[in-house]
């Protein structure tokens, strides 16, 4: 028994041998090693899910399938922006290790980020493979890492990444893989055995002539490895090898099985498959087989082609008949469509000539036709329809449209030969994929966009001079892996301390939205968009450069992800709450002694009994005024929307007549009182006014929902500086009306039967009357209160987008406590200076009124109360000495439940 | 105190040549016989912590301070009978499991006193026998905290002591065993191989900052029939983890009597190219805790382990006494050491 010469050999051989409960040892004779993905948040969007939601029990019946389906190691990997990866890793280590059943395979610990690996490594006993490791920051990480690694006792997987950047072709794969092992046998005294090389597997048929050879290059460099680097193993993540085809999994199987069959056969004895997209060899169709290898080893130059013709019939879309020129009969439209959906750009020429004889100005086939047909195959490309290489042919076609109909549109003189706005793409710094950002710049250039492509892995400092060189319209950052979002958020706030307000899209595979509307938003004050494929690139980009209509667009967009951010963060720690003593521990604390506070020019109270309504038609915001009507839809798009636009265009232009007369004939009065007054914030949450020799308390809410680490726990009154610090502060408070008259005149539509031009009044005066803040606001920065005056100088739109300070309405989500307003009403004398009355239920009358308080700080925001507990119910009611029932009765949406 | 460290690498190719030629023989159980002193609280105590705020009755390592001649009259015990190497009185000699005594601040003393004790007791039966050099192997115990195992069955994810937590204790022991003059460590009855990789981690960090290598010895407890540790590795699946460190020799201890070891003494010497220790109980405890298996009786057992070649360092764990190593170092001296596969150096080399 001891001596039996097979253990001989495996001692004395250099297999790599892991552990779980039991063992795992990888012989030559081994079969391949299969290595469950399906624990992994980059690869499922179940775990994913489970994980945010802290499922964890249910996340562990994923890895028990993954066990029992065969997986003899499984892959964890937590790194997504919106998880705290690092607590996610040990949490759910921690809790299979209780699992004999699953903790008896060995445990792969997949980061990219150190010290989750570290924290990983720190709670296993048994011997690990930690995925991944590169030259990529250099060698003096790579060696520290290695070192860490091999005393935690665990295997490693190497990716083909040096400091230049990841290898993807056949000779920097062999160079880096060499340099890796050097590195690792001979300084590191890394058991080589212990070494897994990921030599990158990357698309193939993406339409890209550069990415032919990925799977050839991937299968010869395999076979050098495991010839040239002694005892080490080659691994890889097989998916991505048919990444083009998603949403059609036959020809993915196939593909893998293709590829997995040769990469085997050339060393490859670890991988990441997803068993479930997996197609026996033998038992592809022999046509599928012929055209997948075709593909996988290159062999034929229309290899792609070939495959994605075929790949149709395979899903089952695509009509038999080669040469079936019926479409040719359809309408115009239907053919413009058709040969961009299709890539054919046979006869592109002839129909854009024949649609540009029937508008009057060529720039509207690409508006209108084009812009039609490429909205098609967005939405084809989103849901899964159409593929990658068709997306690249069908920009292809557009190229060609327009670039027949340029000398057209130059010819017509009307300044529209310069490009509609200049763009700036980068994939951030650490990340190489560039395929999606790539997609995305074609696809603009094809709508007359300028394209500023910095390429790949792009320093945050490079795109923030290129932006500031080339004065882009806007920058676009894409990102594949999940340090990408990091970075975003990184670049964001740089942005905002450099003053950036150009819009900031962002992209990718790993982004979403959430992420966009938790993490970078917020860090960036002007306007952040989460995009995702290329159609809606050219939407999102059109409506932020529409020069009359940007600044309402960024500002809805800013809303839109504001509440966006509410639900989410809502939905995913509903449960965590701070006490209010902890929440108020937990303030905003501006640094007083170096913030200076502009006293009001001109304090006290002002009134302004009959505002020229001329002056406030520009600060309208048209949006919610179609919304008001139940026409859903941004200003100005709504109007050309193929649903609501006819409905659109038809209330607009009632409304600006009706608009032009109230202002001409002066039918209705907008009257505003207004103050600003010496205050300081008391007992942490309360807001102490002097006004008239009185004094006032404003009672602020705090937050209460538990932040992320850094980040405060907002209450109005953190914007005010405290008594205790002897600084003098100021806050104001207004109320503005547009409503006198409104009523009048619905009555007297109503007594025509006019209900339209009722209803029509209204909404008019409510978009006045928000029009009416809008203007005084900046009254009051520029003038009253003049902290801001520069701000004059500069045009119209940069006010719009750039001012400081905030003007919080009660009953609104930073202050939804309508309590408050009884107190605006007494300091303001709101009632006896405009006449402006409030309601049983504090609502204001007439109801084209806006009231609220302004605050100047610069770091002042808006923000949501979100929930709050009972502790602060109580002291709210004792501050406000008010009974605690009543205090509840006002408070009661903003109370979380127990 | 640079000479003891300095000493450590000759004690190594020492321990590594003798290795090569006999079988080596471990001490037996220290609490077994520290038993027969039958000390008080107020032995235990001492003049020194007479008014100390726990009770202290059952801390065996504290009676390296307070009765040292005691723990230097075991280790004399365990010489004269044939043992090659004794194990330091340290057992629990970390801040981890000295909590419970309130004794976090003395385990530096403790470990140390300990080590010189022994290597006093090593030095002397050396000089007088330099054929048969004697050792010390400071004793590394598991701590009673596990790093791998929620102490609450509601609540499976909860540790209740993390690895850098471990990891740091156990620092402080093994550079207090080190400077004490420990020639070997021995991180023994690892139920949990988290927290030896802890002691192993440990370990490597002291050595690159002494630039300094130590002989360590790993020894598992198989805990019971189902032939797993405690925290459930088979034996090959706990050799493989533990492996990336530089061993002198890996093995089992503890828990079970001397036949129940050999299946998995049999794995380990098919797997492992480094020598193989054991250390077994004098049988299974009787029905009131006790050890009765006889010298004669266990010594039968371990002819099993030398007859199969199974074994290059053999010992004994609870329940046995110098009667029981002196019939065990009798019957080994009759055999040829197991062969290694690897020679110990080459796998000690960084």
């Amino acid at each position: 028994m001891p001596y039996n010469s097979v253990t001989m050999n495996e001692i004395q051989e250099k297999y790599l041998k892991l552990s779980g409960l039991e063992p795992l040892v990888i012989t030559p004779e081994s079969n391949f090693i299969n290595v469950g993905e399906r624990t992994n948040v980059a690869g499922s969007k179940k775990f994913l899910r489970l994980i945010k939601e802290r499922k964890f029990e249910e996340a562990l019946d994923i890895a028990r399938n993954q066990v029992e389906g065969g997986a003899q190691i499984i892959d964890i990997n937590m790194d997504d922006g919106l998880i705290d990866g690092k607590e996610a890793m040990v949490k759910f280590l921690n809790l299979i290790v209780a699992e004999p059943d699953i903790a008896r395979v060995p445990i792969m610990i997949d980061s990219s980020k150190w010290e989750i690996i570290e924290a990983g490594l720190q709670v296993v006993q048994g011997k690990c493979v930690v995925n991944s490791i590169s030259l990529k920051e250099g060698e003096a990480e790579f060696i520290a890492h290695a070192q860490r690694i091999k005393r935690y006792g665990a295997a490693v997987i190497v990716m083909a990444f040096d400091e230049v950047g990841q290898a993807d072709n056949y000779q920097r794969r062999i160079e880096i893989s060499q340099r890796s092992y050097d590195i690792l046998v001979n300084r590191v005294n890394f058991p080589p055995e212990d070494i897994i090389f990921d030599l990158n597997i990357f698309p193939v048929a993406t339409g890209m002539e550069e990415h032919k050879r990925n799977a050839v290059d991937f299968i010869e460099a395999t076979k050098w490895v495991r010839e040239n680097l002694p005892h080490c193993s080659v691994s890889g993540g097989v998916s991505n090898v048919s990444f083009s085809f998603r949403g059609n999994n036959p020809v993915r199987e196939a593909m893998h099985s293709v590829f997995l069959y040769h990469a085997i056969k050339a060393g490859m004895n670890i991988g990441i498959v997803n068993p479930n997209l997996l197609e026996v060899y033998d038992d592809i169709p022999k046509n599928l087989l012929e055209r997948v290898e075709d593909v996988i080893l290159n062999r034929r130059d229309d290899a792609t082609e070939r495959l994605l013709d075929f790949a149709e019939t395979v899903v089952g879309t695509a009509k038999e008949g080669k040469v079936d020129l019926s479409w040719r009969e359809e309408p115009l439209q239907n053919r413009i469509t058709r040969a961009l959906v299709k890539g054919i750009d046979q006869y592109i020429v002839e129909d854009v000539e024949a649609a540009r004889q029937s508008v009057t100005r060529p720039i509207e086939v690409i508006e209108g036709h084009l812009m039609t047909g490429m909205n098609v195959v967005g939405d084809l490309f989103g849901s899964g329809k159409m593929f990658l290489p068709q997306v690249v042919k069908s920009a292809r076609v557009m190229k060609k449209a327009v670039a027949y109909l340029l000398p057209y549109i130059e010819a017509g003189k009307d300044g529209i030969s310069q490009a509609a706005g200049k763009i700036l793409m980068a994939t951030v710094k650490g990340d190489v994929h560039d395929i999606g950002k790539n997609i995305v710049s074609v696809v603009l250039a094809c709508n007359n966009y300028e394209i500023v492509d910095l390429g790949v892995m792009v320093p945050p400092e490079k795109i923030i001079n290129a932006a500031k060189e080339e004065k882009v319209d806007i920058i676009g950052l894409s990102g594949l892996i999940t340090p990408s979002l990091d970075e975003m958020v990184f670049l964001a706030k740089e942005m905002e301390r450099q003053n950036f307000k150009v819009p900031l899209l962002i992209g990718g595979a790993t982004t979403s939205k959430a992420h966009t509307a938790v993490k970078i938003d917020p860090q960036y004050s002007s306007a952040v968009v989460h995009v995702n494929d290329a159609s809606r690139a050219v939407t999102v980009v059109g409506d932020l450069l529409q020069k009359e209509s940007s600044n309402a667009y960024k500002e809805s967009l800013k809303l839109d992800y504001e509440t966006f951010r509410d639900k989410f963060l809502k939905r995913t720690r509903a449960k965590e709450y701070l006490t209010l003593a902890e929440a108020r521990d937990n303030r905003l604390a501006i640094a007083w002694d170096r913030t200076s506070i502009v006293p009001p020019k001109k304090p006290g109270i002002h009134v302004i009994e009959d505002q020229e309504l001329g002056k406030l038609e520009d600060f309208i915001d048209w949006t919610p005024f179609f919304r008001s009507w139940d026409l859903h839809g941004k200003y100005p798009d709504i109007l050309e929307d193929k649903v609501v636009g006819k409905q659109a265009r038809e209330l607009f232009s009632d409304a600006r007549e009706m608009l032009k007369k109230v202002i001409e004939e002066k039918q209705l009065t907008a009257k505003a009182v207004f103050g600003l007054f010496p205050a300081n914030t008391m007992d942490v949450d309360d807001i102490e006014v002097s006004a008239n020799g009185t004094k006032h308390v404003f009672r602020t809410l705090r937050q209460q929902l538990k932040k992320r680490e850094g980040v405060p726990n907002l209450a109005l009154a953190d914007f005010i500086a405290p008594k205790e610090t002897g600084i003098q502060d100021y806050l104001g408070c207004f109320c503005v009306t547009a409503g006198f008259g409104t009523a009048a005149l619905a009555e007297k539509f109503e007594k025509e039967l006019d209900d339209y031009s009722a209803i029509m009044i209204k909404a008019l005066a409510d978009r006045l009357a928000e029009a009416f803040a809008e203007y005084l606001h900046k009254e009051v920065r520029t003038m009253y209160w003049g902290y801001a005056s520069s701000e004059e100088l500069s045009n119209q739109e940069l006010i719009a987008e750039a001012y400081k300070g905030i003007r919080p309405a009660p009953g609104y989500p930073a202050c939804p406590d309508h309590l408050e307003k009884l107190t605006i009403w007494e300091v303001l004398e709101v009632e006896q200076k405009i006449g402006v009355t409030l309601t049983e239920s504090l609502a204001m009358w007439p109801a084209a009124s806006v009231s609220g308080y302004y605050f100047a700080n610069p770091e002042a925001k808006y923000f949501g109360l979100g929930k709050i507990k009972e502790d602060q119910v109580a002291d709210f009611a004792e501050r406000k000495e008010i009974p605690m029932e009543k205090a509840k009765q006002w408070l009661a949406p903003n109370i979380a439940e127990d | 105190m640079h000479g003891i460290i300095a000493n450590t690498k000759n004690s190594m190719d020492t321990i590594q040549s003798i290795l090569e030629n006999r079988i080596l023989v471990l001490d037996g159980a220290m609490g077994t016989m520290l038993q027969r002193y039958k000390f008080t609280e107020d032995d235990f105590r001492g003049e020194r912590f007479a008014d100390w705020p726990h009770p202290l009755q059952g801390n065996n390592d504290l009676l390296s301070l307070t009765q040292p001649h005691a723990i230097a009259a075991v280790h004399r015990k365990y010489f004269e009978v044939g043992a090659d190497i004794v194990e330091t009185n340290t057992f629990s000699g970390t801040t981890i499991a000295m909590a419970d005594y309130g004794m976090e601040e003395l385990v530096y003393e403790l470990n140390y006193e300990s080590a010189r004790i022994a290597r006093e007791v090593a030095d002397d039966f050396t000089a007088r026998e330099p054929h048969k050099p004697r050792f010390v192997a400071g004793s590394i115990g598991p701590t009673n905290k596990t790093a791998s195992m929620s102490p609450d069955v509601n609540d499976p994810g909860f540790r209740a002591i993390s690895f850098e937590e471990l990891k740091t204790a156990y620092k402080q022991q093994v550079e207090a065993l080190l400077d004490g003059g420990a020639h070997i460590l021995l991180v023994e009855t690892i139920f949990d191989t988290l927290n030896a990789k802890a002691a192993l981690f440990a370990i490597e960090e002291v050595k690159e900052a002494r630039a300094i290598q130590v002989p360590v010895m790993i020894s598992g407890t198989i805990t019971d029939a189902s032939g797993r540790t405690l925290s459930g590795q088979t034996a090959e699946a706990f050799l493989i983890s533990i492996s990336h460190i530089p061993m002198l020799s890996v093995g089992f201890n503890c828990a079970l009597g001397a036949s129940q070891l050999v299946p998995h003494l049999e794995v380990l010497s098919a797997k492992t190219g480094n020598a193989v220790s054991a250390h077994p109980n004098a049988g299974l405890p009787n029905a009131f805790g006790a050890y009765d298996e006889t010298p004669e009786q266990m010594a039968d057992q371990i002819r099993e382990y030398v007859e199969k070649s199974l074994v290059n360092i053999v010992g004994g764990c609870c329940g046995t006494t110098p009667e029981h190593i002196k019939a065990i170092a009798d019957l080994v001296k009759e055999y040829e050491p197991r062969r290694m596969k690897i020679p110990v150096q080459g796998n000690a080399v960084q």
